[in-house]
């Protein structure tokens, strides 16, 4: 693999023996997947931030580590929000353990957002290369934003994020951004919602797998592929998918004359399949916010529980960053009772495993949290969603 | 000083130990003990057998990316291998060796068929070479 001048002096140790390890990282990581070189990546998200994950050892390896990011990083969503965890039934015990976590990242220098919405809080632009590591955020970044990126597990997004660059192979490369299968969806009677497309996503991952697939005859706004990837790449292994006169890559490929639509294989999804996932089984809770919430999400949630107040916990979770920037908006969403959490969500938290039934807008979160919080998932709109909680 | 077998470095470093040739994968995440270094996992060729201090041969990883951590604990443990050969490395036991300090190496170019399990080699993470340490004794 070709390192320039500065890589190798790293390479050697001439600045330290922690970024020395995180080239070796990078290096041996480039050999294993064939990279020809390294490529300046714009931004890392860091897996392993969760002390359910990475336990004691993990912990130690990161207080060993003596370096800053060279680059703006954020980490994945952890097991509870920083300050308002006994609120949602932590204990002391994981509180203390998970936040020796959160602070052996802060020593690196990696900004405390928790979340898998990266791309709220700082600018990613087309083209950009990155080491993100969250499945929805590498989904969202490489097919709705046209940024590139694999999916980098803790170290190597934390050795690309204090070295700022990363191993170039897989989807940093255009040529290996080409669609290998079609998926022609038969879109429900009526308006189609975030959790239909996130019905859809839960439904595409299970055919399309681990390959790139470019959908036929929907226009999903950008909430909606948000949904829609995250749920492929949790029933399927999907980084990058393209929507038909959508996704921005998609008239780069038909200018280049590199697509080929007709040519490929095609999945087809019917309404009544999507449909079918919208059940009625018996809830005792509702969240919302899988992946985080976006403005506007936050936005139509507070007009939909204006003058509301809940009957059943209703939990909502955003990055922190976009709380923040929404204040006023958090407070009308509370007042109805409702709880807006940061930094976690109900996937990763230990805190939603007391619920029986959870009903979701979320493909993804149906697919996680029968096995992550042993309770029955139901899938509903958003509308649906807050129906349930303030009926 | 005779070269036996060739490969491709991936994890700096030399070390020497005994050669422990697995036929199947390995998961470090619920398959090591990390305490131990005992192979835990039921059914496995090398069920209840320890990889500490060993230079251990298997085919490639599998299982949760969480055993790069149990390859650090291993190490801080005392119970690490004191090499890795795989035939083809993923990120996994990668980055699990390099965070530990391992030396590494795959692509060997004798297959872990013909290895001699048993033999005191040593490993060459920067070069890529294993030496049969017996046999150099023996010439």
């Amino acid at each position: 693999m070709f390192l320039d001048n500065d890589d190798e002096k790293i390479l050697a140790g001439e600045y330290g023996e922690t970024r020395q390890k995180m080239m070796e990282i990078l290096v041996g990581l480039g050999k294993v997947f064939g990279a020809g070189e390294l490529v300046p990546i714009a931004s890392a998200q860091i897996a392993g931030a969760s002390y359910k994950t990475i336990g004691k050892w993990g912990l130690e390896w990161l207080n060993s580590l003596d370096a800053r990011v060279a680059v703006p990083s954020v980490l994945n969503p952890i097991g509870m929000p920083r300050e308002r965890w006994e609120e949602m039934g932590i204990s002391r015990e994981f509180a203390e353990r998970q936040m020796a976590v959160i602070e052996a990242y802060h020593r690196l220098g990696v900004r405390l957002e928790c979340t898998c919405t990266p791309y709220y809080l700082s600018i990613t632009n087309y083209g950009d290369h990155l080491a993100w590591s969250e499945s929805s955020a590498v989904a969202y970044a490489n097919s709705v934003i046209g940024a590139r990126t694999n999916r980098e597990g803790g170290p190597s997004a934390l050795a690309a994020a204090i070295i700022g660059k990363t191993p170039k192979y897989g989807l940093h490369i255009f040529d290996n951004r080409l669609p290998q299968v079609a998926v022609r969806v038969e879109m429900p009677e009526g308006n189609a919602h975030a959790a239909h497309y996130g019905a859809i996503g839960y439904l595409a991952g299970k055919e399309v797998g681990n390959r790139i697939p470019i959908f036929l005859g929907m226009r999903p706004n950008r909430d909606s592929m948000k949904a829609m990837g995250a749920a492929m790449a949790a029933t399927g292994a999907v980084a990058l998918f393209h929507v038909d006169g959508i996704t921005p890559e998609v008239r780069v490929m038909r200018q280049r004359s590199r697509m080929d639509v007709e040519a490929l294989e095609t999945i087809t999804i019917e309404a009544d399949e999507i449909e079918k996932l919208f059940t009625d089984v018996p809830v005792d809770a509702v969240a919302i916010g899988c992946p985080h919430c976006s403005d506007r999400q936050l936005d139509t949630i507070a007009s939909l529980l204006s003058g509301k107040t809940t009957t059943k916990p209703l939990f909502i979770f955003a990055a922190r960053g976009v709380v923040q920037a929404n204040r006023h908006t958090v407070a009308a969403i509370e007042r109805s009772g409702a709880k807006v959490f940061e930094d976690t969500c109900m996937v990763v938290s230990p805190g939603m495993d007391r619920f029986r039934g959870i009903m979701v807008d979320s493909g993804k979160a149906a697919s996680y949290i029968p096995n992550m919080c042993g309770s029955v998932a139901r899938i509903g709109t958003l509308d649906e969603c807050i129906r349930e909680a303030t009926a | 000083m005779e070269v036996i077998i060739r490969g491709r470095g991936i994890s700096r470093g030399r070390a020497t130990g005994e050669l422990l040739v697995s036929s199947d994968p390995i998961s470090f995440l619920s398959g090591v003990d990390p305490e131990t270094g005992v192979v835990i996992e039921k059914g496995h060729p090398l069920s209840g057998i320890s990889i500490a201090g060993k230079v251990l041969a298997f085919p490639f990883g599998r299982g949760s990316t969480v055993g790069s951590y149990v390859i650090y604990a291993l190490r801080r443990n005392g119970a690490a291998p004191a090499a890795i050969i795989n035939e083809e490395a993923e990120p996994i036991i990668a980055t699990g060796a390099i965070i530990s300090g391992i030396p590494m190496i795959d692509h060997p170019d004798t297959p872990l068929s013909d290895m001699k399990g048993g033999a005191r080699v040593t490993v060459d993470g920067d070069s890529g070479d294993i030496v049969y340490e017996d046999q150099l004794a023996n010439d």
